[in-house]
């Protein structure tokens, strides 16, 4: 029997690939812990090892192929004696394969390279200027080397930006263009490492600490509050402290519970703080890069599974997106939509599925957690009457909670329906790959939402 | 309003010789006699801090340095004004020493708007970025990573600043201080690390809190150099700090364990059961640093007795005058509630 090998997966989020090189061809024999070829992603390029023996049959895809889906075959491998014309003739149907949530939720139909919806709207409106496409992690990149260029007292660190690169490719090229001295690998001591940028930022620099993880984080939640958010205060307002913490937040894919958290709530319940999460590629780009030149300290919540996303970014290195707007993804007049990082997308497409049914919902970006902006979601439940918020995050004292807090405070007298709450489950994340789907709200629970606040 | 407390009134009169003991030279009677009045600006300070504190002027916690005066004026009699410092809540003793105005700490512990954090920090939250002090910071500990920090700052800049960070024995346990002092040898940053072993964390005494042989031995796995002082001898703080410092300058952070006591509770609200009034009473007849360079002034022939009661009564009176500040300075208006939470961007 043939053997098909796949294209496999290389981390938890990784949807696809490029065959950057094949280092067999066919006739070659292989053997288990051969290197077969190189696999590039978004991240990185990796070796592929054979895993059983056998003869090189055919080659399934050519070099340099982009977008081969993981799990698709890329090479046959036959057993001594076997023929290769089997091989070819007899393709077995490709394997059934639960994908991961975060591969059901991709743009139906997506092609080699998905592009958000949001990719669209992503420019503030008064932007003139030049774009590029390029994807929500280059976007990060070039906003701190940008920055990085602009000031001086500007730095990284955090574990693995250096010399790795970034455990998620953020940070790839700062080394090489900015050096050791303000690209540093830091040891795997959040707590240490995060107290320091907050030493260094009061002595007057700006650093961004990279966490590989907000769920990391934790670790170094009192520098954080207690040190980089109330120092101003407690000093009658001499001792500011110009710092970004960055990374990745919420779930990402398969990675359980402690990896996988929304801390948006945490740090928006904290003054002192301000507190970021974008959702597009130009988004990631103007609000980091207003954050690294905000004289307090910012939060910035990236999300894993947005990095690969492709969106239009200016290239004006001037250009930054104002921090305490939110931004209207999608104009409607029945419902709004609010939502923030990768659940714009899942909002937009509820609120495509609803204009199928005649309701047009307005989805609006939060962007900034703290300072919310308040006036631009009264404006839109003044507008359409109804309010549905969305988040990943954990449902108790949640942003949701505050979304209904300002729906009530600000614009009560417009609702006709209750305020609705979409959110994570009220669990810890499961690893299993249908529970985790279950745990994190989709456009059908979005849609479900929407059409009973518009009692349809 | 005032919103600066007054600059020349009070503050120690360390003037920072740094560069004339760093070459081993003894400290002549001038040094000797503004390191009597700089520690018993402290002691008469936190005598009356106390004093305050029980007339219901000063509020919540309140932790006081007497008995320690040795440790803070010997090192920061070392430093120069490129260098920065930063320590936990026991803090009234190293801004006095650091050259702040006893006016603005007083007011600030009476909770007032001439206080340096136009009261809103309190005992354990005051800052001065004229003179270099980044606090004065109510978690155990939490001051050691930012020491650090600001030792990188210094180092990226490419000026030859040095960061101390002071620290009790009580904080020596908390694991962030091992994660500072490895990022500090690996990368070597210029800080010294003091800590201020005052024999009790609380009301814990150091043997029942910390295993090994000694918390100046504490670096050790980090290549990190640690020293015993005598933190009652103000002397020997300054001769060890005097070396240190010049190690921790030229990238090669330093542990100084300072021996010294505190002669009051932890905090204003300490029953003091876990020590002996007798323990107590040996150190400060037997120990007490001020007594002892009062006492070496007057044998070794630095000063007259006249001159030891005019610091005295210039003393009592920069105290008394702090003290009326801070009954007289108002509260801090209703206004200031909701500003310094955001700087404007």
């Amino acid at each position: 029997m043939p053997v098909a090998v796949t294209m496999p997966a290389l981390s938890p989020t990784m949807t696809e690939g490029t065959l950057a090189k094949w280092l067999v061809a066919e006739g070659d024999r292989v053997s288990p812990g051969d290197v077969i070829a190189e696999i590039e992603t978004d991240k990185a390029t990796m070796e592929v090892e054979a895993v059983d023996e056998g003869i090189v049959a055919s080659l399934a895809v050519p070099e340099g192929a982009e977008g081969i889906e993981v799990n698709a075959t890329i090479l046959w491998l036959r057993g001594e004696g076997e023929s290769a014309d089997a091989v070819t003739v007899a393709e077995p149907p490709p394997p059934v394969v639960e994908l991961p949530p975060a591969v059901v939720k991709a743009p139906p139909a997506a092609p080699a390279r998905p592009k958000p919806e949001a990719a669209k709207p992503a420019l503030e409106p008064d932007y003139r200027g030049e774009t590029v496409e390029m994807t929500v992690r280059e976007a990060l990149r070039d906003a701190m080397a940008e920055e990085m260029r602009r000031d001086e007292t500007v730095f990284v660190m955090g574990e693995e930006v250096a010399e790795y690169e970034g455990a998620y490719k953020v940070t790839q090229g700062l080394l090489a263009e900015f050096g050791a001295r303000r690209v540093r690998d830091t040891p795997i001591t959040e707590h240490g490492f995060a107290g320091l940028g907050v030493g260094a930022a009061f002595g007057g620099l700006r650093p961004v600490v990279e966490f590989m993880t907000f769920n990391f984080a934790m670790q170094a939640i009192d520098q954080i509050v207690n040190s980089a958010a109330k120092t101003l205060y407690m000093s009658g307002g001499q001792m500011g402290c110009p710092i970004v913490f960055r990374g990745p937040n919420g779930a990402a894919s398969r990675v359980a519970a402690q990896h996988s958290q929304c801390y948006a709530s945490w740090y928006a319940h904290v003054p002192g703080m301000i507190v970021v999460s974008p959702f597009s590629a130009a988004d990631a780009k103007g609000l980091l890069k207003a954050a690294i030149r905000n004289p307090n300290p910012v939060i910035f919540l990236e999300n894993e599974i947005l990095y690969g996303q492709r969106g239009e970014v200016p290239s004006d290195a001037d250009y930054t997106v104002p921090i305490g707007r939110a931004k209207v993804l999608r104009p409607g007049r029945d419902v709004t939509i609010v939502a923030f990082s990768r659940m714009c997308a899942t909002a937009l497409e509820a609120a495509d599925t609803l204009a199928g049914e005649g309701i047009e919902a307005e989805v609006i970006d939060l962007r900034t957690l703290r300072p919310l902006d308040r006036e631009t979601v009264a404006a839109s439940i003044r507008k359409t009457n109804r309010i549905v918020s969305v988040e990943e995050g954990w449902p108790v004292a949640g942003i949701g909670s505050e979304i209904a807090a300002i729906a009530m405070e600000d614009a009560f007298d417009w609702l006709d329906a209750p305020v609705a709450r979409v959110t994570g489950e009220d669990v810890p994340m499961p690893y299993a790959a249908n529970l985790e789907a279950l745990a994190l709200p989709d456009a059908a629970r979005i849609a479900a939402a929407a059409r009973a606040v518009c009692y349809a | 309003m005032s919103r600066q407390p007054s600059k020349k009134r009070g503050g120690a009169s360390a003037k920072r010789n740094g560069r004339a003991a760093a070459n081993g030279a003894a400290p002549d009677s001038g040094q000797l006699l503004r390191w009597y009045r700089d520690m018993l600006l402290i002691r008469r300070f936190e005598e009356r801090a106390g004093q305050m504190y029980g007339m219901g002027l000063i509020g919540g916690f309140c932790h006081l340095y007497i008995g320690q005066e040795a440790v803070v004026v010997g090192i920061q009699a070392c430093l120069g004004e490129r260098d920065s410092v930063v320590t936990g809540y026991r803090d009234h003793g190293h801004m006095l020493a650091a050259g702040m105005d006893a006016r603005g700490v007083m007011a600030e512990l009476t909770g007032r708007e001439g206080g340096y954090s136009r009261g809103k920090g309190g005992s354990m939250h005051m800052f001065s970025r004229e003179k270099n002090f980044f606090g004065g910071h109510g978690i155990v500990a939490a001051q050691v990573p930012i020491g650090v920090g600001l030792g990188f700052s210094h180092r990226y800049r490419g000026e030859d600043g040095v960061s101390v960070v002071y620290f009790g024995d009580g904080a020596a346990n908390q694991g962030q201080v091992y994660e500072s002092l490895n990022l500090a040898a690996l990368w070597e940053l210029p800080v010294l690390f003091v800590i201020e072993n005052n024999k009790y964390g609380m009301g814990t005494a150091v043997s029942r809190a910390a295993a090994g042989s000694g918390l100046h031995a504490r670096g050790g796995g980090f290549g990190i150099p640690g020293r015993l002082v005598d933190g009652m001898d103000v002397r020997a703080v300054h001769a060890a700090a005097s070396e240190a410092v010049a190690e921790a300058r030229s990238g090669k952070p330093v542990i100084l364990e300072m021996e010294t006591y505190r002669y009051r509770g932890h905090s204003m609200s300490d029953p003091a059961k876990y020590r002996t009034r007798e323990e107590v009473n040996r150190m400060r007849r037997d120990r007490d640093p001020i007594e002892r360079l009062r006492h070496v002034l007057e044998s070794e022939g630095h000063a007259e007795e006249d001159a030891l009661k005019a610091i005295d009564a210039e003393i009592r009176e920069v105290v008394a005058d702090a003290a009326r500040f801070a009954e007289e300075s108002p509260e801090p208006n209703p206004s200031e509630l909701h500003t310094d939470v955001l700087l404007e961007a």
